[in-house]
């Protein structure tokens, strides 16, 4: 039967799932919302602009409303003040819709690592895709967003329901081990010792 | 500025203020007068009054580990009579844990955020400012983060956030 229709029809239809087709018509019309807060919305802006020309990969359509996106790029660094605003246009945001994380104050608070920067947005929100860069050139952006089309043709659903999956927060624990140690040194004090609680 | 020009602002105080305990000091022809707080007030207006009609700053100090200082914190108002370019530095010393002073905001207008960012910074109360709250920080920050005590990493403020998984956003 398969044969008998591949040969009146030939190379005119092709057969498919429902996911690989939503998927693919998402990854190559991705709306970004361009959350830019420091110099990474510059480079933001130059690739959208005519020399990178961002149109090429089909996501060009940057929107400054949430509700009109699926891809937020957090361009920059994140402060404490920051992040309700980030995380409620997170939330304003319509299913399916990925998260990148561009430049090194996004991913990880970069140089300013200071009581009012937050160390990462992969603490408090979900992200697809990290930039690295200080901040990352226009390629590096595209790079990601060409990774983050790859990502959805490979893992996307009709329905997202990949997302159900994530249920762990994205980011590392809330207290890495990392931070512990700076602290132990700082004050002298053993692990154990809970008289110095940093988060309270 | 003229030579004269901390002879000017020493007999204005001294004819205003005849009792007040000033310490006067010069600095690359600079002056400051060193003021107690409870006299501020009287201080600023006698200044404003004679002529020193502008804010430029209105800042905070810690002095904390500074080596020789005897007092917590120095408030320090910077002048400025912009008829004659005449600029004089007035100073006043706080310890906790009273941290009060009068505000400045009934002498000079653009004292409001002035005395709210260093009570965002330094925790010193300012009496009598018609908004007082935070400026710059949340409302809900309890620490003064340009105290010399406060770490520069904070105290975890930074993580006090709900984490949004994935799944449930």
């Amino acid at each position: 039967m398969a044969t008998q229709i591949n040969k009146q029809l030939g190379d005119n239809i092709f057969l498919t799932t429902l996911d690989a087709a939503a998927s693919w018509a998402r990854a190559n019309s991705l709306w970004p919302m361009p959350f830019a807060t420091a110099c990474c919305g510059i480079e933001l802006m130059s690739t959208a602009a005519s020399r990178h020309d961002l149109s090429r990969f089909g996501s060009e359509v940057m929107r400054f409303t949430p509700r009109q996106c699926d891809l937020m790029i957090v361009a920059g660094r994140v402060v404490m003040k920051m992040i309700p605003v980030l995380q409620r246009i997170w939330m304003q945001m319509p299913e399916p819709k990925w998260c990148i994380s561009m430049g090194a104050c996004a991913c990880s608070g970069g140089v300013f690592d200071t009581y009012a920067v937050v160390q990462g947005i992969d603490r408090f929100i979900p992200v697809d895709v990290y930039v690295p860069g200080c901040p990352p050139r226009p390629e590096q952006l595209i790079r990601a967003i060409m990774d983050l089309q790859d990502k959805i043709k490979k893992t996307g659903t009709y329905n997202a329901r990949e997302f159900q999956l994530r249920i762990l927060p994205d980011g590392p624990k809330r207290f890495d081990e990392d931070e512990l140690m700076r602290i132990r040194e700082r004050n002298g004090l053993k692990l154990d010792d809970h008289k110095y609680d940093p988060i309270h | 500025m003229t030579e004269s020009a901390e002879s000017d602002w020493k007999q204005v105080l001294e004819k205003a203020l005849p009792s007040a305990n000033l310490r006067w000091s010069e600095f690359r022809n600079q002056h400051r007068v060193d003021v107690p707080a409870s006299a501020i007030v009287a201080v600023l207006t006698a200044l404003r009054d004679a002529g020193m009609d502008q804010l430029c700053d209105l800042t905070a100090v810690d002095l904390l580990e500074y080596p020789g200082a005897t007092d917590r914190f120095e408030v320090v108002y910077l002048l400025l009579n912009t008829t004659s370019g005449q600029r004089l530095t007035v100073r006043t010393h706080l310890n906790e844990p009273d941290l009060k002073i009068p505000s400045a905001v009934p002498i000079w207008f653009g004292a409001d955020w002035l005395e709210r960012e260093v009570y965002d910074m330094y925790g010193i109360v300012f009496e009598g400012h018609p908004n007082f709250k935070r400026l710059l920080l949340p409302e809900a920050f309890e620490s003064f983060p340009m105290r010399k005590d406060y770490p520069v990493k904070g105290r975890g403020e930074r993580h006090n956030f709900p984490i949004i998984t994935r799944a449930e956003s």
